[in-house]
């Protein structure tokens, strides 16, 4: 039971930093945006095939949005020197993980929800299977936040983390890439049925992911 | 010992040059004479799921506490490093083979799309070593890092066949890629992977010694750094 109150504080602490300097709802949201529009510019604003693409542009749009969120989860750590005040808060480097992974993960969604009215007005779409939508979202947000805070620390403390973040995480999750494109796709087309196997996917991805962090970041967050 | 193993490597080379090149028959539904390439293609490939294996035994030793030696660290550093390079070359002879066998440079088949992605997995994985650390945190690092990367390629894998088996099918990839070998074939194919593993095996055992160089100039120039210091702080320890 502790470990979840203390991954809640940490979370907590997170995403009140991000109320309070709001550099998530000023800088990365509508960074999302600009993507979603920028892709538009790309496709030549062609109706049919933004709409055919939609879904895969929006994860897209997502995925690099999630570059950011990463990127912002560990600055603030930096400054103050205030990993080493998490470091020595006694707090176990599970719970840590999963409150830091959570905070990205709320953050990603309010992202998800912001841009995907930008993607439903500007490429014209229409919302069906709901329930598709938001488990698959559910499933890749968690994925892709877990995913996204493992490398984070992982990079923790180098020179080089801005740039090494998104070669190491892009790859990785491949996999959420697809399910979520595939799920949205199949749910937007009206056969949500068929999307359920990625939905699973997109699932186990997301377990192991929080599996693999919550037993790594301990070791990690000594090296950074 | 060393020197064995690259002279055994050279001939085994030379053997399947040999073979690869002039005793096996150009096929007609595989490119022609492109045919050749799959006899450095299949090993190459072979060679980098080899490599990327050996990388994660490494790693995962590395961890276990009562394995851990600086030993492990660096094989997995220099076995990654010999799979990148042999996933890069599979990457590019399979899309040279592919141009006269299917018409086309790059297909979305399962296959291939999870061995780039192995590229990039392991590229950001070498970056991840290069980003200087000390050994027992770039150790850490890097291990952790490579398991996640090993643990993710299945996974990687199944997204992309059920991606390619809902998205599109029969493409020039479907047809049945298990062609009768001729007997020449199946021998050079043999000998190619026999020998490429030889390759592996010298390249990385060359890569260790290097990285044991290194390490060890690396520890002689603090030990270096610190006698110097010594010296000079006992020369004026009146002075202060």
């Amino acid at each position: 039971m502790t470990f979840l109150r203390d991954a809640l504080l940490v979370a907590g602490k997170d995403l009140r930093i991000e109320r309070r300097s709001r550099v998530a709802l000023q800088q990365i949201v509508p960074f999302g945006a600009i993507v979603v529009m920028l892709f538009a510019f790309a496709l030549d604003s062609e109706r049919t095939l933004l709409h055919a693409a939609a879904p895969g542009l929006f994860w897209a749009a997502v995925l690099l949005a999630v570059l950011l969120a990463v990127g912002r989860s560990f600055s603030i750590e930096e400054a103050n020197r205030a990993r080493d005040g998490l470091r020595l808060s006694g707090l176990d480097g599970g719970s840590i993980f999963l409150g830091k992974a959570a905070a990205v993960a709320v953050e990603l969604f309010l992202l998800e929800l912001i841009v995907g009215a930008a993607v439903v007005v500007l490429y014209d779409v229409t919302v069906r299977g709901v329930v598709v939508l938001l488990c698959a979202a559910f499933a890749a947000t968690v994925g892709l936040a877990a995913t996204g805070t493992v490398y984070g620390v992982l990079a923790g403390g180098l020179r080089a983390r801005e740039t090494i973040v998104p070669l190491l995480v892009l790859p990785a999750v491949t996999p959420v890439m697809l399910g979520a494109t595939r799920s949205f796709q199949f749910a937007l087309a009206g056969t949500p049925g068929d999307a359920w196997p990625w939905v699973q996917l997109l699932a186990a991805f997301a377990v192991l992911a929080v599996t693999a962090g919550t037993v790594a970041f301990g070791p990690l967050l000594e090296q950074a | 010992m060393k020197r064995l193993f690259l002279a055994a490597t050279a001939v085994a080379l030379a053997v399947t040059a040999v073979f690869a090149l002039w005793v096996t028959p150009p096929r007609e539904n595989q490119g022609f004479e492109a045919v050749r390439l799959l006899y450095l293609h299949v090993p190459t490939a072979w060679i980098a799921y080899l490599a990327f294996g050996v990388t994660a035994l490494a790693s995962l030793l590395w961890l276990l506490p009562r394995t851990r030696s600086a030993t492990w660290d660096l094989l997995a550093g220099a076995s990654a490093e010999v799979g990148v390079v042999f996933t890069g070359l599979t990457l590019v002879m399979g899309s040279l083979w592919g141009k006269p066998a299917w018409g086309t440079w790059w297909e979305w088949d399962a296959r291939l799309t999870t061995t780039a992605i192995l590229f990039f997995l392991y590229l950001g994985y070498l970056a991840l070593r290069r980003t200087g650390a000390t050994a027992e945190e770039r150790g850490t690092r890097s291990a952790i890092a490579a398991l996640i990367a090993f643990a993710d390629v299945p996974i990687s894998y199944l997204s992309v066949t059920w991606w390619q088996t809902l998205h599109q099918q029969g493409t020039v990839f479907n047809a049945d890629r298990h062609v009768l070998i001729d007997g020449s074939m199946a021998f050079t194919l043999i000998a190619a992977v026999v020998s490429m593993t030889l390759l592996y095996g010298y390249l990385v055992l060359d890569r260790l010694q290097l990285a044991q160089l290194e390490e060890g100039r690396e520890a002689r120039d603090v030990q270096r750094a610190i006698d110097d210091r010594l010296r000079y702080e006992g020369d004026d320890s009146g002075a202060v």
